[in-house]
């Protein structure tokens, strides 16, 4: 299908998911406890982008720069990180059940968090996303050794992170019944699963790169991707340096996602289902696929953003309730069709 | 174009595989390689195809060790198809096809026509091109196995190696796709169970036992009776054709003629002619 879009077709396509894109930014910056009108929105963004010098009300000015349009840009980025992740994990791995958590990564993230937050390592210099990151790649450079060991199948690799995952998500328990107080355990449990509340825009400046540099490094490898079809034996054998792309690849979204995990907390279900939905959608290219995801991801996770501001109002629901209250019944929509046509 | 082994070995977790094995595929034959299993076919044609490293000794592609040669390099001369790769994916038959294109494709080299018309070409040779819109899992084993030499003929290798390319076909489907083979303008190395279809084909025949090469010639010079019982633990009888072709005729142990009686006789699979 790639094939053929013609180059007009395929300028077409990535000017439509720009307006998709932009559009869901816009509603996530105008909808919410105050609705703000569309064009005030528009005009907030000519002001601080351009300086227009519209005239406009400082408070909604502030809300929609400095806490929507923030937290819209990143939630994007995690979205769109995510479900990039998870197309390349399961297509890398081979198993449809794969997601960017499966390196352990979510679970070191947690257990540096609360590592930061509750027993107080690295003596208040350590900010709790800080913590997160450290405790993100800690975890992924263990499963990876274990990986190794266990003979570097891809079946190894799942397993490692199975292990390294209770490993740390016991650690996290462990270190949360004995040291915690309720308030902290709670603003933990608040953080574990997925928050966006006090995101900003330096969040955004470490989001935006990340998932930009993801992106391109993706789509660099999406051929190299195609050719792990039919098994890495393949691949090697249509000219693919197999090593060198799992390091490149894993490596990339082991970063993506602990630079996400970190700035809002393990969102799941994102990695698991947007992949599916999207090869529902567009088939099994990667050239396309990934693109796809990326922004079904990013605007998937604006949406669950919105709604977990006005679901209950005056109360902020952590976005990963609304992630997996929405996927968990859409996977299981999506197993049920793969059935349907096996 | 030509690929040699020279002294290859390989080892899998602490057990030799393959010992000091030399041969050259040349140029146009079709080679078959013959062995009971775990006798080191397979893992032969992975050293050949430069996927995996030997232990010691080298495999030459044009006089030039395949592991200096980069992997993309080698993929443009020299196709591999696997015993059954198998795919969950809900890709179509041609898409199968296209992934022979991924040694000359890039970021910097996208797609392009002449791809189109050699994958439409690939197609037409398999005879798949009727089928090219169906989903991989609705097509059956033989219509498989066609679309992974079409995948290798996209390529557009001058070598094509093949691992047990008939396994769990039909026997119609075995003809086919060895004819199939065979009618390419291709250097051709095949490991194959089938003693009779190996001589159908084959120009010459390579016996494997035990990680080594034990004889190595014409098919009619190498299949022995003497040979195939020491090789194969059967008894078989020779029928040797005017044409210069040869027909093995496979008896049990305990059927009434002649020879020694082995003790362990022979096993199902070979009694049967071969795994059909």
């Amino acid at each position: 299908m790639s094939r053929a879009l013609s180059s007009i077709g395929r300028t077409g396509a990535v000017s439509l998911a720009l307006v998709v894109l932009v559009a869901a930014l816009w509603l996530g910056a105008a909808i919410g406890e105050t609705a703000i009108p569309f064009d005030v929105v528009a005009k907030t963004v000519a002001n601080r982008l351009w300086d227009a010098g519209y005239p406009l009300e400082p408070i909604d000015e502030g809300i929609v720069w400095s806490y929507r349009l923030s937290r819209a840009v990143v939630a994007a980025c995690c979205g769109a990180s995510l479900a990039l992740s998870g197309v390349v994990l399961q297509s890398l791995l081979r198993n449809p059940l794969a997601d960017p958590y499966i390196l352990g990564i979510s679970a070191g993230a947690s257990t540096g968090a609360v590592g930061v937050a509750i027993l107080g390592l690295g003596g208040g210099f350590l900010t709790l996303p800080m913590g997160a990151f450290f405790g993100a790649l800690v975890a992924f450079a263990l499963v990876s050794l274990l990986a190794l060991k266990a003979g570097r199948g891809t079946a190894a690799i799942i397993l490692a992170g199975v292990a390294g995952s209770q490993l740390f998500n016991a650690l996290t328990s462990f270190i949360v019944t004995k040291a915690a107080t309720a308030d902290q355990a709670r603003g933990i449990m608040f953080w574990l699963l997925g928050n966006l509340s006090g995101v900003r825009w330096p969040d955004a400046w470490l989001a935006i790169p990340a998932a930009l540099l993801g992106l391109v490094v993706c789509l660099w490898h999406a051929r190299s991707l195609d050719a792990f079809t039919f098994g890495a034996e393949q691949a090697a054998s249509l000219g693919i340096s197999v090593r060198r792309t799992y390091l490149a690849l894993v490596g990339i979204c082991a970063m993506m996602t602990a630079v996400m995990v970190s700035i809002v907390g393990s969102i799941g279900f994102v990695g698991l289902v947007i992949p599916h939905a999207a090869r529902m959608l567009v088939g099994v290219r990667h050239g396309v696929l990934l693109p796809a995801a990326a922004l079904i991801g990013a605007v998937f996770m604006i949406v669950a953003d919105i709604l977990s501001r006005i679901l209950i109002p005056g109360q902020v629901l952590p976005i990963g309730v609304i992630t997996a209250l929405v996927g968990a019944p859409a996977f299981a929509l999506i197993l049920g069709q793969r059935r349907g046509r096996a | 174009m030509t690929l040699s082994a020279r002294n290859v070995s390989w080892t899998a977790g602490g057990a030799e595989i393959l010992r000091d094995v030399s041969l050259d595929v040349r140029t146009g034959e079709f080679l078959g390689i013959i062995g009971p299993n775990g006798s080191g076919k397979t893992s032969l044609m992975a050293l050949l195809a430069g996927i995996r490293k030997p232990k010691s000794g080298e495999v030459l592609l044009d006089g030039v060790p395949i592991t200096a040669l980069g992997r993309r390099e080698v993929s443009r001369r020299l196709a591999l198809v696997e015993q059954q790769a198998e795919t969950g994916e809900r890709i179509t038959a041609r898409q199968a096809v296209e992934l022979g294109r991924t040694p000359y494709l890039g970021p910097l080299s996208p797609w392009s026509p002449e791809d189109d018309a050699i994958v439409e070409a690939a197609l037409r040779n398999v005879d798949m091109t009727h089928l090219s819109g169906r989903l991989w899992h609705t097509l059956s084993g033989g219509e498989r196995q066609r679309l992974h030499i079409g995948r290798a003929l996209a390529q557009q290798p001058k070598i094509l190696l093949l691992d047990e390319p008939t396994n769990h076909l039909d026997i119609g489907h075995q003809i086919g796709l060895l004819d199939l083979v065979r009618r390419q303008d291709l250097t051709v190395a095949a490991a194959l169970h089938d003693l009779n279809h190996a001589a159908m084909f084959c120009d010459r025949l390579a016996v494997m036992q035990g990680g080594r090469l034990v004889a190595l010639g014409a098919p009619r010079e190498v299949l022995t009776t003497e040979r195939i019982r020491d090789v194969f633990g059967v008894e078989a009888e020779i029928d040797h054709e005017s044409d210069g072709g040869c027909f093995i005729r496979y008896r049990a142990a305990g059927q009434s003629r002649p020879a020694s009686r082995r003790g362990n006789g022979a096993r199902l699979e070979t009694v049967a002619g071969g795994v059909s």
